[in-house]
């Protein structure tokens, strides 16, 4: 129930940008030669004679039917070009976001173990060097040490290099897909390609998850269970990743909505610089072609899936302290 | 950080050997309290090399941003394809890019534009932000409901796609990009403001500003509003890092900004198509430096942070 007022926002947000977007679309669709009656026509085609809520009544039905209008670019449906790439989306940001947590959570305790030492400074200037970093700067980097120098890394152009065939589709994920098949030369060749931009990601979405960790491993380790363990002489490990850490993770999943703002934004910028096909390059694409149909598709697309993700995240809460009920 | 000042505190008072209730007095006119003030400021930030750093390499920015175009060895625009590509040299120090520029001139020049964008961007969000989250806060009900409301759905988007959206439908143009920018840091404005005025509204001083015949408007604007200040300049300075962030990101992406204007973020945008190739000057100076300013300005931010609420650090 919290997500439908956020919905509703988002689908008259959305709305509001398609109709608000500058030319006439009647006459755009009706070509040069055009003349005032075939004009007038297809403004009633397209339902631009009715009122502005009739407007929005019809709007709201299509995307109810997954219509999203069709891309200028490619000619496709939007919908469809949207959900042929959003595996690829899907597959980057996952993987961004796990290889965060796994640098950043262990990087917040290891600052709140040792607060106000130098390991707490570097710490701190470490990540927030990361969130300053512009995510197209740190991918250009990585390609240029990992690919020109060191040759390690393939060249960064999309999800495969090209003498390989794209692994049969059953989860969208090659890398997975790959694996299902069998063929682990090709999922290890995804999985190249898939790691430099999936880096890129991290570094960027580490700031937050390591400075909320830290905070919330002080808070937990200044607390009366974490004393009352230290006095019973129990192991200080035990008391760090056991008793501390379970209850730091708490206030860690507040801030998940956060994070994954940033990683959706980032993603963008990540895909045009590794040539990613997912659909954060389409809309650059799409953007720079003013193919208005798709970049419309592409924000209802994120801003949905963000919603979703939000509400994940607070029942997530819910489940983890039953404390906090869902109507507050 | 807090209980270190309080202790200092007491040490203090009791080394004068006052009667404490004379120091406390004492701590209340005007001047030891400014004193104070100054102290405790030097005292964290000398607890905190990073914080002076920041402050250092804040006052260079300005500096730059303001004289550069007046001492950079070349046009920053003016092309000459016979020594395009060229790597740095003690004649060009950051190298000249594809078109012959000269890199380091281009580099400092942008500085004042990606200031300017970031500063007019955070003003305007600040401005339209801190006066709707002042009224929510004030007044509650109704305002409170509507307001509460335009915050999160712009936060229902992820920013930086709200962002493109918004300069796709204004059109393509800076000016564009500076509203784009500004609508999306509303929020962060909204919520600070809010929460500062809810916490004052409740304090003594107000009942006594009403009393006296102050209009709820001129209470809030005269009274409650310079007591929010602090804690808005530290999110002032967060958003001046994001805003260069955003704003570099969208003209990365080919929004705002037009060759041949030597802006940060586009110039890695041209770069790019050199580093495969090894011409990493092109992308690594204007990167390092944008990023430089963006660091700068999130380190500012958590100093400021520190002086306002050290509690709050994290």
């Amino acid at each position: 129930m919290l997500a439908v007022p956020s919905l509703i926002g988002v689908i008259v947000v959305a709305f509001v940008l398609t109709r608000s977007l500058p030319g006439d679309p009647a006459v755009y669709f009706a070509g040069i030669t055009a003349d005032e009656e075939s004009i007038a026509q297809i403004r009633e085609q397209l339902g631009l004679d009715k009122s502005i809520f009739h407007q929005f009544i019809v709007y709201c039905k299509n995307l109810t039917q997954g219509n999203l209008g069709v891309s200028l670019n490619t000619g496709q449906s939007v919908a469809s070009e949207l959900s042929a790439r959003f595996p690829a989306s899907l597959e980057l940001t996952l993987t961004g976001l796990a290889l965060a947590l796994m640098a950043a959570i262990p990087l917040g305790i290891l600052a709140a173990v040792n607060p106000n030492t130098w390991i707490d400074h570097l710490c701190r200037i470490f990540v927030t060097a990361g969130a300053s970093t512009p995510i197209f700067f740190s991918g250009l980097l990585l390609v240029f040490v990992f690919y020109y120098l060191l040759g390690w890394a393939p060249s960064p152009i999309g999800r495969l290099d090209f003498f390989y065939l794209s692994p049969p589709k059953v989860t969208g994920f090659y890398t997975i897909d790959a694996m299902i098949n069998g063929d682990f030369e090709t999922a290890a060749a995804a999985a190249k390609q898939l790691i430099l931009p999936a880096i890129t990601l991290a570094i960027f979405a580490l700031a937050p998850i390591a400075r909320m960790t830290r905070s919330a491993m002080l808070t937990a380790m200044g607390s009366e269970y974490v004393k009352a363990a230290t006095a019973n002489g129990i192991d200080r490990r035990k008391i760090i990743f056991v008793y501390a850490l379970r209850n730091a993770m708490l206030p860690l999943l507040t801030i998940m909505g956060l994070v994954f703002s940033y990683l959706l934004g980032a993603n963008v910028l990540v895909e045009k610089v590794f040539s990613w096909p997912g659909i954060g390059s389409f809309a650059v694409d799409a953007l720079v072609a003013s193919d208005f149909a798709a970049v419309q598709g592409f924000i209802l697309v994120m801003a949905v899936m963000f919603v979703v993700l939000n509400l994940v995240i607070d029942i997530l809460y819910t489940l983890v302290d039953p404390r906090v009920s869902i109507d507050g | 950080m807090g209980d270190l000042l309080l202790n200092k505190k007491v040490v203090r008072n009791t080394d004068t050997k006052l009667d404490p209730e004379l120091s406390q007095h004492s701590q209340n006119s005007a001047t030891p309290e400014q004193h104070d003030w100054r102290q405790q400021t030097w005292y964290i930030l000398s607890q905190n090399p990073i914080s002076m750093f920041s402050i250092v390499l804040f006052l260079i920015f300005i500096l730059v941003g303001i004289t550069g175009p007046f001492w950079v060895p070349f046009d920053p625009i003016a092309s000459d394809t016979s020594i395009a590509l060229q790597a740095p040299s003690f004649l060009h120090l950051f190298g000249t890019d594809h078109l012959g520029r000269d890199v380091f001139s281009r580099v400092v020049v942008a500085t004042r534009l990606d200031l300017w964008i970031a500063l007019s961007a955070v003003s305007i969000s600040a401005l339209v932000g801190t006066s709707l989250g002042c009224l929510a806060g004030y007044f509650g009900g109704w305002y409170d409901r509507i307001i509460g409301r335009i915050a999160d759905t712009i936060l229902a988007f992820p920013l930086f796609v709200l962002a493109m959206g918004i300069v796709a439908v204004l059109g393509n143009s800076l000016t564009n990009v500076i509203y784009a920018t500004a609508l999306i840091n509303i929020p962060f404005f909204i919520r600070v403001a809010r929460a500062e005025v809810t916490i004052q509204r409740n304090h003594q001083y107000v009942q006594a500003a009403l009393l006296s015949g102050n209009t709820h408007l001129r209470t809030l604007v005269f009274h409650i509003f310079p007591n929010c200040l602090p804690a808005l300049m530290v999110q002032m300075s967060l958003n001046m890092g994001w805003a260069i962030l955003n704003a570099a990101g969208l003209s990365f992406i080919g929004l705002g900004v037009r060759p041949p204007v030597a802006e940060w973020g586009i110039m890695v945008a041209e770069g790019a198509n050199y580093i495969i190739s090894g011409e990493w000057w092109l992308v690594l100076f204007p990167g390092l430096i944008l990023m430089l300013a963006v660091f700068c300005f999130n380190l500012l931010g958590d100093a400021l942070r520190d002086l306002v609420d050290p509690q709050k650090r994290t």
